[in-house]
């Protein structure tokens, strides 16, 4: 089933890949924003949380 | 056996770590980490958030982009007796750069010269002391984030007032390490239990090399040499899922720059050839049994 969404940046069409999960992190390919999938059903798409500083590896 | 990968959100590392659960078999929960919430004065018998009692997991695997969310959940989590991958104690271990450098430092293995002091005066003391250029960076943090090469005086204490003055408490702790003339590259070397399972070479032509900041991977061949010290440091820290980051020194040594805890690698099964997410899905799953056995 081909899922698409709306970027919420530059409300461009997007795409969603068959295997996308909830939560996944995905880049808008017009405005190359970042994005996270938030539901599947319906599909929910906004942007992604900004880096944090503790954020790493 | 339940097992739970604990998340931030899904990046390539998660979704690959998840396929490779689900081509053994094992469905895993996936649970956030902003919507956990812990009762610190119950046990484990309390519910995740997604309505399973967290006893009822075999294992949980902390993914969480977020140092700090990962490791207090790990501590909690340890705490109540379920086993986590990493373990809270390699991972407190690994999140500060000073404790690493302590572990290793008390392990006798190879890394770079190391300070650490907590004011501006002292740390030019401590530059100074390992001459210049040297690299100042923070206790915590990654992706090569906030890591200043100091050239000279002038270029220090203009470095050290900024961080005296903008920066929070932890940039007001001074770490600071000898300069390495690398050869355009480090080595990330990949450790699972007690297997250095592939490295690569991270090239760049800046002095940091991660890949977060454009390093090329190719890649490395795991040599005896790279295999010991990688065991030396993951056994010094507490063992596990482990990164570690090398540099080879102009005399032809091996240097522990920086060991990770919740290691990315979607660039790094393509060049070596090793399929990481299931070389580690394996190792947890081996983990997972020998606590329910």
């Amino acid at each position: 089933m081909s899922r698409t969404a709306i970027c919420p940046e530059c409300e461009a069409e997007l795409a969603l890949a068959a295997n996308i999960m909830q939560n996944e992190l995905i880049a808008c390919p017009d405005c190359g924003a970042d994005l996270e999938v938030l539901s599947l059903d319906p599909v929910e798409v906004a942007l992604a949380p900004e880096v944090e500083e503790d954020w790493g590896e | 056996m339940r097992i739970a990968v604990l998340v931030t959100h899904i990046r390539p590392e998660e979704k690959l770590l998840i396929s490779a659960f689900q081509a053994q078999g094992v469905e895993p929960d996936v649970i956030l980490d902003r919507d956990l919430h812990f009762d610190i004065n119950r046990g484990a018998e309390q519910l995740a958030p997604n309505g399973v009692a967290w006893n009822e997991y075999a294992l949980v695997m902390e993914r969480c982009i977020s140092t700090s969310r990962g490791l207090y959940a790990a501590a909690i989590l340890n705490a109540w007796g379920i086993p986590t991958i990493n373990r809270y104690a390699t991972a407190t271990v690994c999140a500060d750069k000073l404790m690493t450098s302590l572990v290793l430092a008390q392990a006798g293995v190879p890394q770079p010269q190391t300070r650490l002091s907590f004011t501006p005066e002292t740390a030019i003391t401590s530059i100074e002391s390992l001459g210049y250029p040297a690299v100042l960076k923070p206790v915590t943090g990654s992706w090569g984030r906030l890591l200043a090469r100091v050239t000279d005086r002038w270029s220090a204490e203009a470095i050290l007032e900024h961080r005296e003055t903008l920066g929070d408490y932890q940039q007001h702790l001074y770490y600071v390490q000898e300069y390495v003339n690398k050869p355009g590259r480090d080595i990330r070397a990949f450790v699972v239990g007690n297997r250095t399972i592939c490295a690569i070479y991270r090239s760049s032509p800046h002095w940091i090399t991660n890949t977060a900041r454009g390093g090329q991977a190719s890649n490395c061949p795991v040599t005896p040499e790279i295999d010991a010290i990688c065991q030396q440091a993951a056994a010094a820290v507490g063992g596990g899922v482990l990164a570690l980051d090398l540099f080879e020194t102009p005399e032809g040594g091996l240097l522990v720059n920086e060991i990770n805890h919740t290691m990315e690698f979607r660039n790094s099964s393509a060049p070596t050839g090793v399929d990481i997410a299931a070389e580690v899905v394996r190792y947890a799953l081996e983990q997972a049994q020998a606590v329910t056995a």
